[in-house]
């Protein structure tokens, strides 16, 4: 379980300035939830934590050692990435994609070993993607091929891991079992989402971004208040908690200022 | 869950490390042998009895009884003729198939290709410049002048594509179009302007692609490099795999990509150019070999490369001998073969990468 800290962290492209002087702190297999509407900055932060892109100022550190100070080989053999959409013309298998995630360990003319072939039948296993690990990338469901992406990601053993809006293109049952699974890792988890029901129910602590700058930060308790998504969404909601669970509970009424309740499609 | 039965929307099966090596021992063996069957075909019928122990003699082995000394010109036909060309056929054949394979992952793009994408274009305008401006003399200059112009034809193909950075298919291959057209346009300009309708006529057939000029320089030239150029791409094996999806991806598994991406560039561009140096411009190959070896094994590149790289040898030398033999005593380029059966697997590509 790895420490991910940033600090001071902003970066701009031709002149637009992203991300103004961003804090995070994730730590001990915490869940940690970025949110904020699109194009508030969560893609952009999570390519600077994962050292894609160089931050203009700030300092990304993994256990207190500075981003900078890591090869990208031993960066891989801690930190998973599993981005966003991603494709590819290639006709590789479920597995062949799983054996990615051996590459940080594995050398230039190495064959798999059979620890790595056991690695990458638990990670198969885990995601509950096993039966079909033959089948080609191309004939996967968007789903199948988020767990394919994720069982690449648990092959790297990775201490810490980075997640852009997995749970897209999920069913609500494969939503709640990814999210699940993340939860029983030991891995600490930065993850970007849209739901705010899901990251009031997983997340440990929430970073609001809007228009790249963290807006608010903290539990989920201190972050999800009816104000703040209204000011940062522009949605009237009512917050509560689910009586059973006591898990807190976000209900959608309006765009602000339309002021009347609208049905959720 | 049932066992299910194999499909065509199945990838194939995994294969283990045993099966890849059975494959590259199979390719191997069958490389040799169409070196040495290659060798027996020709217009002046020589039995095996003949050639066998005068390509036993080039490996270094004697293991063959002493021949008969054959006459002169038969030797000659054999020694300075034919083992080479079958050498250097090999040779293209290699270069432009791991080119292909190279330049499909690196450009995240199944239709990619050395010819396709000009390169052999401007080597023939680089070959020209020399041949009819009269810069330096002989046919080492004009081998010279072509991979010059691969190497700039290459470099501009680059800056136009932004150092690879452009991933849609449509746009690489227009670019490609682009670039090659220029420098077909440049080579017309020169070849009208200064040429004689002898020189001319040379000419066209190596524009065409074609073996037939093959000799010992040029074989050892040509091999050396695309040797090297083999084993040292074989060790971005591990990165052109990680390029499967994407740049950023392949950064996030541990490969330095400007690194391997600036390396792999540099030497599929040299590969090429030395190929097409030797041989004039040859089509399709870098994307019928590796496409097939694709469908027929694994597409990971650890054995990809390797594989790519035997079936394309294998797969030119017999293009040659067909091309050399088949209306004889009239020889068609073996650049117009490839071709005719180019440009209908492409098709089969983009209906493979359409879906």
């Amino acid at each position: 379980m790895g420490r991910i800290t940033a600090t001071g962290l902003s970066w701009s492209v031709k002149g637009h300035r992203l991300l103004h002087d961003i804090h995070l702190d994730a730590r001990d297999g915490q869940i940690v939830g970025l949110l904020g509407p699109n194009g508030s900055g969560k893609t952009t932060l999570l390519r600077l934590l994962a050292g894609l892109r160089r931050p203009d100022t700030g300092t990304v550190r993994y256990d207190g050692t500075n981003l900078r100070d890591l090869n990208r080989r031993s960066l891989a053999r801690r930190l998973a990435v599993v981005e966003q959409d991603i494709s590819t013309h290639d006709h590789v298998s479920v597995r062949q994609v799983v054996e990615l995630g051996r590459t940080p360990f594995r050398g230039r003319f190495d064959a798999l070993t059979t620890h790595d072939q056991q690695i990458i039948d638990a990670a198969l296993e885990r995601t509950n993607i096993t039966d079909k690990q033959h089948r080609s990338w191309h004939t996967l469901s968007g789903g199948e091929r988020q767990r394919t992406q994720l069982a690449r990601a648990l092959a790297q053993q990775p201490r810490e891991i980075l997640l852009d809006e997995p749970t897209n293109h999920l069913d609500i049952r494969h939503q709640l079992e990814l999210l699940e699974l993340l939860t029983t890792l030991e891995i600490t988890c930065v993850i970007a989402l849209h739901d705010l029901n899901l990251a009031a129910r997983y997340c440990d602590h929430i970073v609001m971004l809007d228009h790249g700058r963290v807006v608010a930060a903290g539990t989920p308790d201190i972050v999800l208040t009816a104000e703040l998504i209204a000011s940062v969404y522009g949605v009237d909601v009512l917050v509560d908690r689910e009586p059973t669970t006591g898990v807190l509970r976000v209900t959608y009424l309006a765009p602000t200022g339309i002021g009347q309740p609208v049905n959720q499609t | 869950m049932m066992t299910m039965p194999v499909t065509a929307d199945q990838a194939p099966p995994r294969s283990g490390r045993a099966s890849r090596v059975v494959l590259l021992i199979l390719a191997a063996a069958g490389l040799l042998a169409s070196v040495v069957g290659a060798s027996l075909f020709g217009t002046a019928n020589l039995g095996p009895l003949v050639v066998v122990p005068r390509a036993g003699g080039l490996v270094g082995r004697g293991g063959s009884p002493p021949a008969a000394p054959l006459p002169r010109l038969l030797d000659a036909l054999i020694w300075e003729s034919r083992i080479p060309r079958v050498l250097l056929a090999a040779a293209v054949g290699i270069a432009l198939a791991v080119s292909g394979t190279v330049l499909q992952s690196v450009t995240r793009n199944a239709l990619a290709d050395p010819y396709l994408l000009g390169v052999s274009s401007g080597a023939s305008t680089g070959a020209v410049a020399v041949l009819m401006l009269g810069i330096g003399a002989g046919g080492l200059s004009l081998s010279a002048g072509a991979f010059i112009g691969a190497l700039v034809s290459f470099g501009v193909l680059l800056i136009l594509l932004g150092g690879g950075r452009v991933a849609n298919p449509a746009r690489v291959v227009l670019t490609g179009v682009l670039v090659s057209q220029f420098f077909a346009a440049v080579t017309s300009v020169v070849l009208m302007v200064s040429g004689d309708a002898n020189s001319t006529r040379g000419f066209t057939y190596w524009l065409l692609g074609s073996l037939a000029g093959a000799r010992w320089q040029s074989v050892i030239i040509t091999g050396v490099i695309v040797l090297i150029g083999v084993v040292v791409v074989q060790f971005f094996a591990p990165a052109l795999d990680a390029f499967t999806f994407g740049w950023d991806s392949a950064a996030a598994l541990g490969i330095n990509v400007t690194a391997a991406r600036i390396w792999l560039m540099i030497l599929t561009a040299v590969m090429t150019a030395a190929a097409v140096a030797a041989s004039g411009a040859i089509g399709f190959l870098g994307l019928l070999v590796p496409h097939a070896v694709r469908i027929m094994a694994s597409p990971m590149h650890r054995g990809l490369l390797p594989l790519s790289a035997l079936v394309g040898a294998t797969f030119l030398i017999w293009v040659d001998t067909f091309a050399r033999t088949a209306f004889s005593p009239h020889e068609l380029p073996a650049g117009v073969i490839t071709a005719l059966l180019g440009a209908p697997a492409f098709a089969l590509v983009l209906r493979r990468v359409a879906s």
